[in-house]
């Protein structure tokens, strides 16, 4: 009956006595209203923080381990320390068949190795660019996204075909006035490739953006062949599949490598690794910290919000006692004037909180938009937004904060005795 | 209708105690209106509290249309007050953010009466005291006069056993309580039970019974036959 949260006489009850308040009922309900906006603005951006960060890692497979050789640091099995060794592609055949749950492994060399640049000349035009030997699977762990082209594929492999594959950063260098780079031949270290494709790796935010556009992809064989490289493998990236972890099969990989290259098995330093998967897990962590923090900010500043509230509504109690007396009189129980008080700081603060999350979108929406129009993939900062289960739970905040803001008030109204009414000034 | 049998009630005030109430004894009869009358001090809004059920007797019975009143929840209380009585107050005590029409109601809403009927209701009895037209208007936007008819008016709409006022004519100018008199014996002749407390005598003529009041017992109780307001508006 009257207690129905549903009732349509109740709310008209409520929203009678709201606006008999108005000016009031604005200033104390802004108090909610900043404390959620503050909250929800507080998670977006801790969320378009971690949006920019972990932009970085866009399109790359994060379940993944890479691998290289290093100096050998203990003497086994006869073979002294200091040794120099180099991995080979049937290490990659090894790993494949004798380590379950991964996904790609993929050798890949580098022209010069780590950190070199290698002269690449296309006409008059030269530059200097990081050159990778890699088979086809490496576009499942690194987002390559071509934009004119092709990609490598088996039978480049297969007839060790001298293309390539360059980034925006190496065409815009090499092709100046606009010139198509497809089908023309640029020269590595004097040695002709054809350019097949043009890659723009997505995300990659942080230093070394425009670095990783000015890379160039030549098949793994021809790599060999062209540079006289053997079967060696400068380093591996070994991705696991969704159900394994690569942390978990990294020890197992580091193991079967050290049995095949004859390296003592406490040899940690032999095998260069770094472990892609740990990392964003760690830097995953800082942001649930983050979050944590924004929502005991947010949470503070609303609990004042509430006091606010609660206060008022006790005030507006004091000054409607003969108001609440009457309707005493005229029949009202106490479980209808408590059920009034507290559907009205509910509605109070759910009001007034819907507000405050409306502005915030609102805000974030604008900033999304100057966001998006400044396109620049060094920015530490991307897409500030709020989930839905986030503003559940705010909404979830705020009916309690709203219930317990009309706690107080409602039990000091129900303690008006009707008596109150009679009472002539 | 109403019975009260050595009536008892005193207030504690600190250490000292206040007896206001020395032993009523009290009938009212359906279809009477009665005044009650004393000076200030002289317990006389006690009794109306006891009999509006806003208050409880330390001692004695109070019995309302045969159903005890005592010790009751307040819900209980509640539920009485609205089933049983109307209550008219001097300073009218409408709810001023309400319109007439919505306050005539109240009572009903409290019954749990749905809003269309509670509207039927409430406007046949805003018809009743003439403000019709009035339904929609904001309290501050009547008069004194029109206030208290519809405050008689939202006494009326649970269609109680007893109508108590107190001091109705109180807040009001001569001619303008005489109308409001003239409107409280309309509704006596049809059959509803009326007490009203009043210190104005001629106010107190234009009811049926007179019961003096002082020092917490009743001193006088005496039928009398009323003046008709009619024939001083």
């Amino acid at each position: 009956m009257n207690s129905n949260l549903f009732n349509k006489d109740l709310w008209k009850e409520i929203i009678e006595s709201i606006r008999s308040n108005g000016f009031r009922t604005i200033i104390t309900a802004f108090g909610v209203f900043w404390g959620i906006f503050i909250l929800v603005l507080l998670l977006a951006a801790s969320n378009g923080l971690k949006n920019g960060i972990l932009r970085a890692f866009d399109g790359t497979a994060t379940n993944t381990v890479f691998v290289w050789a290093q100096g050998i640091s203990k003497s086994y099995k006869g073979l002294p320390k200091g040794r120099r060794y180099q991995f080979d592609v049937k290490d990659a055949e090894a790993i494949r068949r004798n380590i379950k749950g991964l996904e790609t492994v993929s050798p890949r060399n580098r022209l010069g190795g780590y950190g070199a640049a290698n002269s690449v000349q296309y006409k008059l035009n030269s530059g200097s660019y990081s050159v990778y030997g890699d088979y086809p699977e490496i576009s499942t762990q690194q987002s390559l996204g071509i934009q004119a082209g092709r990609f490598m594929n088996y039978s480049d492999i297969e007839s060790n075909r001298k293309v390539a594959i360059i980034g925006v950063g190496v065409k815009n260098e090499l092709f100046t006035n606009g010139e198509d780079a497809l089908s023309k031949y640029i020269k590595i270290q004097g040695v002709s490739f054809k350019v097949v494709g043009i890659y723009k790796k997505m995300g990659s935010g942080g230093g070394d953006a425009i670095e990783k556009q000015r890379e160039i992809y030549i098949p793994f064989t021809t790599y060999d062949q062209a540079f006289n490289n053997g079967s060696k493998v400068g380093f591996f990236a070994i991705t696991a599949d969704d159900n394994h972890t690569i942390t978990s099969l990294k020890e197992p990989i580091l193991a079967l490598l050290r049995e095949r290259h004859n390296i003592h098995p406490e040899d940690k330093r032999a095998i260069g690794n770094f472990d892609l998967f740990e990392m964003f897990n760690n830097i995953s962590g800082l942001f649930i910290a983050l979050t944590g923090v924004a929502y005991f900010v947010g949470f503070l500043i609303l609990i004042s919000g509430i006091i606010g509230i609660s206060n008022i509504m006790l005030i507006v109690i004091k000054e409607r006692t003969k108001e609440i007396g009457v309707r005493r009189a005229l029949g009202a129980t106490p479980a209808n004037i408590r059920s009034q008080v507290l559907i009205e700081s509910l509605f109070l603060t759910i009001i007034s909180g819907m507000a405050g999350v409306s502005f915030a979108a609102f805000l974030i929406a604008i900033l999304n938009f100057i966001l998006d129009k400044i396109d620049d993939p060094d920015m530490m900062f991307a897409n500030p937004s709020v989930s839905l289960i986030n503003i559940a739970l705010a909404l979830f905040i705020l009916t309690i904060c709203g219930l317990l803001a009309g706690l107080i008030p409602a039990q000091t109204a129900i303690k008006i005795k009707p008596i109150e009414a009679l009472r002539n000034e | 209708m109403i019975e009260i049998k050595d009536l008892h009630k005193s207030y504690q005030m600190g250490s000292n105690s206040l007896h206001v109430l020395k032993g009523i004894n009290f009938n009212v009869k359906k279809g009477e209106l009665v005044s009650i009358m004393g000076s200030s001090g002289s317990g006389k809004s006690t009794l109306l509290n006891i009999l509006g059920i806003l208050d409880e007797a330390d001692e004695g019975s109070y019995i309302l249309d045969n159903t005890s009143i005592k010790n009751l929840s307040e819900k209980i209380a509640a539920e009485y007050r609205n089933k049983f009585l109307g209550f008219i107050f001097q300073s009218f005590n409408l709810i001023n953010y309400k319109n007439a029409i919505d306050n005539v109601a109240l009572p009903l809403y409290y019954q749990g009466v749905g809003r269309k009927e509670r509207n039927d209701k409430a406007l046949h009895y805003l018809e009743k005291v003439g403000l019709a037209n009035w339904a929609t208007h904001l309290p501050n936007e009547l008069s004194g006069g029109q206030k208290q008819r519809v405050a008689i008016a939202r006494a009326l709409a649970s269609d109680p056993k007893v109508l108590l006022a107190d001091e109705p004519t109180g807040a009001l100018d001569t001619k303008t309580s005489y109308e409001v008199m003239e409107l409280i014996q309309n509704i006596n002749d049809e059959g509803k039970t009326i007490l009203l407390v009043t210190h104005e005598p001629d106010i107190a003529q234009m009811t049926k019974r007179i019961v003096d009041l002082k020092d917490g017992l009743i001193i006088n109780d005496t039928r009398i036959e009323p003046v008709k307001a009619k024939a001083h508006v």
